[in-house]
């Protein structure tokens, strides 16, 4: 197939044969960081600005790294959302960045749906790498990634999402493209955070671990963040270890050679223990590692779209 | 000022305060309503397949002056009513500042007078600020010329605050119009929490917080004995609770949006600003809840909650874009395609919820098309579709996420006290 989007917003936007495609150009991207000349000259002349409007360090390095694998041009933006809100918007931001002839501007901006509202605007690409509670694709796609490379498919697989549903990019972003690629998607965790209307898009919801976790292929778990607590989602990070939290007791009830992931960081004993996160089944750092070839294949993608 | 005097002939004249629904002609003169034989040097106007009504009356305006004059004007905003068809409004208080005191009534009233094309009926804040905290001066405000009371964008949280001021009203003869919204469940929220809150992300506003304060209001009506008004009423169990109220005899009365009975809440994946409003589209079940309620005379008003907004202030991140759209001049159209033309209600039902339903919550007698009452007229043509055309709005905001839209009914001509302040016969 060929690739005709400048932008990379979600994977609610994008076929199977799309994100497949996706996946296998980061297949050989892979090859690339395992050469010993970890550099290719794909975007060579062109520039990309890391605009990130919402702090993050994992998401970026890993961004940048990518970028200048390409051998692209890299700009690193910094910005309080509540900055921008009182002196120039957004969009005059951005504006000013295309501007200066940049062909790609990655994004991170905590207010979902910004992403997609300027790249309404702009002519340059858009790869959104987070955007509040509503979509960061390069995660998901990075974890199908993962989840592909180790079983082989995705179609049929029983996929589980653990924890804070509600707030989470993350999983908005994986049930999309597993689904689209036929995996049987499950969403757990407290039922104050996993709210039923998600079972309208075909996947499971489901508010006990055992239920959750029984015959999973794959856990991916999320980040409880503390601030969730003092909200009254749930009444201590102590009762979400005992009830949500996976053990070496939970791995017991998934198949044998379940995938744990995680996509950080991680908070150690409270949705998982350090047995598990170190253990056997767990795939959290070739997540990471294969984040840097999914995103230098959005990124090459994305570029060769982008009009001049 | 010279008055022009007129005969419209061969007009569906609806006016249902006395019942009338006939092909008839219709008088002015001296800006009054008069029998056509006695009009003296008339404009004779031909308005076969027109509609004439009693000027339609909208209970929740937003005028942005004095404080947002680059969204709107009392002078923007009253040719916007009138190309709407309305010839009163109700001016809601939450401007900058806000109309809490007397001084306040009497610039917009005087300002009015002045730039204004359409009666502006003065809302008064409830309390100081509209902060929720300390009772407004209402007698003050009564005595400035107020028609009704209105926190509108707000809603009063401490419920004994709103009892006071519901039995102080009542005894200023003042309706109370009232904003529903409990601010916990609300919490952070800017689209309805529902199935699409969800998917996108985007933190919701539960419609238990609009409902709670539905119920709130009916039990301190009927404590009270006084009249509350239900602001822009969103969700299905509001209109259910205020069916029952009704029935019950308790003096609650309820208002739907135009853009709440044609749009739902699947609208915001496009994460366009326009679909952004307070209180959110709602769910298909509630858009559907709120259509039943129309029909089945539980709600008895159509108001726009005409709120403009300059573009810079939309052309931002879904979050932080300021709640509210334009309303005044697609209102008709929109109603008529959504209920008439669809067949949900029939036309003199339809002029109901746009000029007796209001009147009957500020307490007018008579708002009829009777001899020698003010002309306040409006005429449509109930079988012109047409294309929404932003651009053309007399407005001076354009945020509406109806542009472009094809709709049927297009008002024609409207007159305020027997001078025509808009006319495209």
């Amino acid at each position: 197939m060929e690739w005709t989007r400048k932008d990379l917003l979600s994977l609610y936007d994008l076929s199977a044969e799309e994100i497949t495609f996706i996946l296998d150009t980061a297949e050989e991207f892979k090859k690339v960081s395992e050469r010993k000349v970890k550099k290719v000259p794909a975007l060579r002349g062109k520039t990309v600005v890391n605009f990130f409007v919402e702090p993050s360090t994992r998401t970026r390095v890993s961004f940048e790294l990518a970028e200048q694998r390409l051998s692209a041009d890299i700009v690193n933006m910094q910005a309080q959302a509540s900055s921008l809100k009182k002196g120039e918007t957004l969009l005059d931001t951005v504006r000013n960045i295309e501007a200066l002839q940049v062909d790609l501007v990655v994004m991170r901006h905590s207010a979902p749906g910004a992403q997609n509202f300027i790249a309404q605007h702009l002519k340059c690409g858009v790869v959104n790498a987070g955007d509040g509670a509503h979509s960061h694709p390069t995660q998901a796609l990075l974890d199908i990634f993962t989840i592909r490379e180790k079983r082989g498919h995705i179609k049929g697989l029983n996929v589980t999402i653990l924890g804070d549903i509600l707030h989470s990019r993350v999983a908005r972003s994986n049930m999309w493209g597993l689904l689209k690629l036929g995996a049987n998607v499950t969403l757990a965790g407290p039922s104050t955070l996993v709210p039923r209307e998600f079972e309208s898009i075909g996947v499971k919801v489901c508010h006990d671990l055992k239920e959750a976790v029984s015959n999973a292929d794959v856990v991916n778990l999320l980040r409880i963040q503390h601030e969730r607590q003092s909200s009254g989602f749930f009444p201590s990070t102590s009762e979400y270890a005992r009830f949500f939290g996976i053990n070496c007791e939970t791995v017991k009830l998934m198949k044998p050679d379940a995938l744990i992931m995680h996509p950080g960081p991680i908070n150690r004993d409270v949705e998982i223990t350090s047995e598990v996160a170190d253990g056997p089944n767990s795939v959290i750092l070739e997540q990471v590692t294969n984040g840097l070839a999914v995103r230098m294949a959005v990124l090459f993608l994305v570029a060769g779209c982008v009009q001049k | 000022m010279s008055e022009k005097n007129y005969i419209f002939k061969n007009a569906r004249v609806i006016d249902p305060a006395r019942g009338i629904d006939a092909i008839t002609d219709v008088g002015v003169s001296d800006g009054k309503i008069a029998d056509p034989g006695k009009v003296v040097k008339p404009e004779v106007v031909n308005l076969t397949g027109k509609v004439l009504a009693p000027g339609f009356i909208d209970l929740h305006v937003h005028l942005r002056q004095p404080g947002n004059n680059m969204a709107e004007t009392i002078a923007s905003g009253t040719a916007a009513a009138a190309a709407g068809g309305f010839t009163s409004i109700v001016a809601m208080p939450n401007t900058n500042p806000p109309a809490d005191n007397a001084g306040a009534i009497e610039f917009l009233r005087q300002t009015a007078a002045h730039t204004g094309v359409v009666r502006v009926l003065p809302c008064g804040c409830m309390t100081k600020g509209y902060e929720g905290k300390e009772m407004a001066g209402i007698g003050s405000l009564k005595a400035a010329g107020v028609v009704a009371l209105s926190d509108d964008g707000k809603c009063i949280q401490n419920h004994s605050l709103m009892r006071h001021v519901v039995e102080y009203a009542k005894s200023f003869n003042l309706p109370i119009l009232d904003h529903c919204e409990e601010n916990t469940l609300a919490a952070e929220g800017v689209v309805n929490e529902g199935k699409w809150s969800v998917l996108l992300g985007i933190a919701g506003i539960s419609g238990a917080s609009e409902e709670l304060m539905v119920a709130r209001n009916i039990i301190l009506s009927r404590q009270i004995g006084w009249k509350i008004h239900m602001q822009h009423v969103s969700v299905k169990e509001s209109v259910e609770l205020l069916r029952n109220a009704r029935k019950q005899g308790i003096l609650v009365s309820g208002e739907a949006t135009p853009h709440h009975l044609t749009l739902n809440d699947e609208c915001i994946k496009t994460y366009d600003t326009n679909y952004k409003m307070n209180p959110p589209l709602r769910s298909e079940a509630d858009r559907l809840a709120l259509i039943e309620g129309i029909a089945d005379g539980t709600i008895t008003v159509i108001a726009t909650d005409h709120a403009p907004h300059t573009q810079t202030s939309k052309l931002v991140e879904f979050d932080c874009a300021p709640f509210g759209i334009i309303g005044l001049e697609t209102a008709l159209s929109l109603c008529y395609t959504e209920l008439v033309a669809k067949g949900v209600i029939d036309l003199p039902k339809l002029v109901k919820l746009f000029t007796t339903g209001p009147a009957e919550v500020l307490g007018f007698e008579d708002y009829s098309l009777a001899d020698g009452n003010c002309a306040d007229i409006v005429i449509f043509d109930p079988t012109k579709k047409y294309t929404v055309d932003a651009d053309k709005f007399k407005s001076k905001s354009r945020n509406t996420p109806f542009n472009g839209q094809q709709v049927q009914g297009k008002v024609c001509a409207t007159l305020v006290g027997g001078r025509m302040v808009y006319q495209e016969l």
